[in-house]
Order: structure tokens, then sequence, then C-alpha cells
């Protein structure tokens, strides 16, 4: 297995846990949809329908060749273009950190959709902290840019993520950590943690 | 600035008008009568057994029948959107059967204020019904019947083609798999609506233009024409780009302090002018830009656009350019928010391109992708 694929494959660890929350026929957003491969699993595996949104020309140029639905539009400019409750689920993977008005996205997503799924790199993950403790900003698995070249614009930690969602009225239903390899976590998981996926919805 | 294909080679080579009669009367949308009328067309590639391998090209306020390739006889008049379409273009011949028609009240063959009237055996003058773009639609389904085309496999076009085609979607959607909808808008604006009306007053008074019926007194509107096709030149491109071809250049190098050209845009703008007002017919510029004014489906449903959208069965790509201010990315943002409404399947792409509104027309590669990419799935 070459560095690219196993980066893909790791990049794609949420994608397992967010295709069995889908249920067949069901409406899905995803935001941020790349290429629309996410998308184009769940349509596939799980019968889903839906639409991406990408900012991206490339990716959106990708996504129509992938035959998915995609709408070229800022996420941080708000959904404006999506009516309230159209969707099952709103899924944004491994994005909300590059969102500079988080708290609009969030309520902009549960807007939209019954249930958001949200799936986040996780700053406080030990090796994260090990390498700040040694003075240098994390690269890792689910954190693989440098401090000069990452699109991320906010930087925080599973707990910083749940209190968020507390102070927004925003209730967690199902939470899945995953640690660097995409194994589960089910102890200390803003530690051993690597990236979190969270069901939440609307209190 | 106006994008100019003459350079480029043909994809579909040589190309032949064709004009075909229809007899059976037409209602139009005023509830005047067309008795008969001739549309001329242009067809590249060839039609499959079944007739699934259609696509109908809209053409815009000044466009025509023309849409690709060149004649015999005039080896530098090619189409005007043959950039896009031939073998291995995105409106790929070797796949595809491209249909152009000059639209009803044109004034390139199709019957127009210029044609003669049977009634009165005289030019029709201001006697020419106003038509609306859903009229388009049904002369154009007419021929599709005439050419054995039950469905098209997609309707595009840019500008007041991409309103076309989207009326298209909602008033025969039994007939169109796909709409792809370029630099286009719902409806109009006021801002859009009073610019067409400078452009008509240009016209109107006109002291050529005697009342519409010119054509008898041996003249033509021709100053009232030119300043229309200016104003309208303006809005088509982005002011970036007239900046940085044209900024404060002048035409000679000293100011003349009088009133004749100083500015090399100034310049571009009277040669533009001049040039269309040459070869286009006022009475059509006053329909097309009537019919641009006129256009909203969502009056069907009281203003919802959803609900008319609802009618569609057709898939759609929906384009807009950035540097587009008079058909801006906010307004094709309409469209796309109505089908996703409607439950629609859409695709949406904001494209960054500097040419304003004319950028519809540009031979440019990402945005030939995406259309590529589209296209390519559609089965013919």
């Amino acid at each position: 297995m070459n560095a690219a694929t196993k980066k893909v494959l790791a990049n794609r660890s949420d994608w397992n846990i967010i295709a069995g929350w889908v249920q067949p026929g069901e409406r899905v957003l995803d935001l941020g949809c790349g290429d629309g491969s996410l998308l184009k699993l769940l349509i596939e595996q799980r019968g889903a329908r839906g639409y991406g949104v990408e900012i991206d020309a490339q990716g959106v140029l990708a996504s129509i060749k992938n035959s998915i639905n995609v709408v070229q539009a800022d996420i941080d400019r708000g959904l404006a273009e999506f009516e309230d409750n159209a969707f099952e689920h709103v899924v944004l993977s491994r994005t909300l950190q590059t969102v500079k008005h988080t708290e609009n996205t969030l309520r902009e997503m549960l807007r939209v959709g019954r249930e958001a799924v949200v799936s986040v790199p996780n700053f406080g993950y030990w090796k994260n902290r090990q390498a700040v403790l040694n003075g240098r900003m994390p690269v890792s698995e689910d954190l693989p840019y440098q401090w000069y070249d990452t699109p991320n614009v906010r930087f925080f930690t599973l707990a910083d993520f749940e209190a968020l969602c507390e102070q927004l009225g925003i209730v967690i239903r199902t939470r899945e950590v995953l640690d660097a390899k995409g194994q589960p976590v089910h102890e200390e998981h803003n530690f051993l943690g690597s990236l979190g996926v969270y069901r939440i919805a609307k209190r | 600035m106006t994008i100019q294909t003459a350079t480029q080679t043909s994809g579909v080579g040589l190309v032949e008008a064709q004009r075909a009669h229809f007899d059976e009367p037409l209602t139009l949308r005023s509830g005047q009568v067309m008795p008969a009328y001739d549309l001329v067309y242009e067809t590249y590639g060839t039609l499959n057994a079944d007739g699934s391998n259609a696509i109908l090209v809209c053409h815009a306020l000044s466009g025509h029948h023309h849409v690709a390739g060149h004649y015999v006889d005039q080896p530098k008049n090619i189409g005007w959107w043959d950039n896009i379409i031939g073998p291995g273009r995105p409106l790929d011949t070797d796949k595809f059967f491209i249909v152009g028609v000059n639209n009803l009240g044109g004034c390139h063959g199709s019957t127009g204020p210029a044609s003669i009237n049977p009634a009165t055996g005289k030019p029709w003058g201001a006697d020419f019904p106003v038509v609306t773009v859903i009229d388009w639609v049904h002369t154009q389904a007419r021929l599709a019947d005439r050419l054995g085309i039950k469905c098209w496999a997609a309707v595009i076009g840019g500008s007041l083609g991409g309103m076309q085609a989207l009326r298209w979607s909602v008033t025969y959607p039994e007939r169109v798999k796909h709409t792809i909808v370029i630099a286009a808008a719902p409806y109009l604006t006021a801002q859009n609506i009073a610019f067409n009306d400078v452009a008509r007053q240009a016209i109107l008074t006109d002291p050529e233009f005697y009342g519409g019926n010119y054509y008898e007194h041996n003249a033509r509107p021709v100053r009232g024409l030119r300043l229309a096709r200016m104003l309208g030149h303006i809005t088509y491109l982005s002011d970036d780009q007239m900046g940085e071809k044209f900024g404060r250049g002048l035409r000679n190098d000293n100011l003349s302090f009088g009133f004749d050209v100083d500015f090399q845009i100034e310049s571009y703008l009277h040669y533009q002018g001049d040039k269309f007002a040459g070869y286009f017919d006022a009475n059509t510029y006053l329909l097309m830009t009537r019919a641009l004014d006129y256009f909203d489906p969502s009056r069907e449903e009281n203003g919802d656009l959803t609900a008319v959208m609802r009618r569609a069965s057709s898939d759609f790509l929906v384009v807009s350019f950035t540097t587009d201010w008079r058909f801006s990315p906010e307004r094709s943002r309409e469209i796309v928010s109505a089908l996703l409404a409607a439950e629609k399947n859409v695709s949406y792409a904001e494209i960054d391109l500097a040419f304003g509104h004319d950028s519809f027309l540009l031979d440019d590669p990402y945005y030939h992708a995406v259309i590529d990419a589209y296209l390519k799935k559609v089965q013919a």
C-alpha cells in the first residue's frame, strides 16, 4: 500500500460510521463534499439521495464527473440555498475546523437537517499534545498539514467541541471516537482519540 | 472582449441552414395568432434511430441558428458557439445531434418583423406580434416533431437562451431529459428591465423608426440600434475586464478637447455599435428585449418558482460566472434554490471568469470541462 492510498483510507475512517447512520431513501446533504466520494458511497451502498456542497472548482468538476449533485457554494456564507428540514442528515466530514463561522455553520446545519453528522480532528489527541510539549505544532494522521499550509482555521479538541454544543443547545446523540489508525476508542476519548464522529441535533 | 470565434478551426466544418414552414396557426401568449411561419435551423451530427440523442441549443438576444461550423460561400462566418460543438468537444457531434434554431421574430431567416405579412403583402413591421419565451418553446417543439425528436437529451442555452432552456423544462417536462441553464435568471430585475427600456427608447425615438414601419420608408433606425447595442455591450462586460483592456487609454496621444472619440473604450463601443446596427433588425431587438422582460415562469404559480420547477422532470446543470453582473450568480442561485426545494437533481457551478456576462461564449478549459463532464453522463 503506497502512502497516498494509506492517506485516502485513513481519511475515510469516519465514512463507515457515517454510512451506518444513514437509512435507505434518506436525504443527505454533504458539506465540503470534495469529489463527491462519500455521497457516492452513501448513494450506492445505503440507497441515500442528496446533494454535495463544495467551494473548490476542481471538487465541483470531480463531483459532476462522479455523477453527484453538487452545488458550488461557500459554507461560511450559510446555507441559504436550502430550505428548513430538507434533509435527514447534514454531513460535515473533517471540515468544521476549516470553517470560520463555526457557530453559524452548526446552526445552519441543524436548520436544513433534522440531524447533523460532524467529524472533527482532535487537537487534544495525545500525539498532538506531545508535539506541542516538544515545542512544535502537531502534524498527524488526522491533521496532516504543516502550520503554514493548513486549510484549518479553528483549532479545538473534542472536549471543546462538546462544550460548544452544550452552549448552543445542541444535543449529542451519538459519539464515536477513533484513534489515528481508525480503531474505536472507548476511554479517555479526548486524549486517546484522533477523530471524533458525532450525530448532533437541536435540543 | 466580445468573444471572437473567427480564428478557431471549425469542429463541424461545412454546414447548411435549413428552413421549415409551419401552417398550423400558433396562438401566442399575448392571445394573438401567428397563422403560419418559417423557422430556419441548422443541425450537426446524426440523429439516432430512436431520436434520443438530440440537443437543442437556444440562442440569446442577438443570436441565431448558425451555432457552429461555416458556410461553403462564407468560410469566415463561423457559428457563434462553435468552440463548444464538434467531434470530441463538450457538445460532441459524434454522440449527439445538435439543433440550433433562429427564434420566431428573429432577423436571420425565421419569420420576423422584416418578413412579408401575407395579410398585407408588406413587411410585418410594427404589426408583428410580441413573442415571448414560451412561444419560442412551442415553435421549437413543433420543429422537434418535424425532425422526429420526441424527447431532447438536453436543452442548453446561455442568457436568454438559458431562460428558454428553463422554460422548456417546465412546459414540456416529458420532452427534456437534461436542462443546462447558463448565465441566466428566473426573471429580470427592475435594473435589468431598465437597461432594456433605455435600449428600446433609443430605437423607438429614432426619427428613422417610423413607428416600426421603417422598411417601407427605405429607412433603418441605425442610430437608435447602435445606442441600444452600445448600452447592452457595456452590461455584458465586467468593469475589471474593461479596465484591463482599455483603461483610460487614448486613441491618439492627445486629448481633443471636443466630443469626438478620445478614449479607446469609446472607439471600441462605437465599432461594436456600428457593426451590430449594420446587420441586426431594430424590431427584432425590441421583441427580444421584451421577451426578456416578460420572462417569469413563476407567474404561473403566483410567484412561487419552486412550485413551477416541481413540474420539471429533467435533471439540471446551472452555471454562472463570478464577474457577470447583468445576470449575476445570485440570480442563478435563485434557480438552484428552487430546484433544490423541488428536489430535482441539480448541479451548480459558479465559474471564476473575467469576461462578465459574455463569459458564457468563452472557450475556457474549466468551463468547457464542466459542460463536458455533465454531458458525458447524458445518455444519448
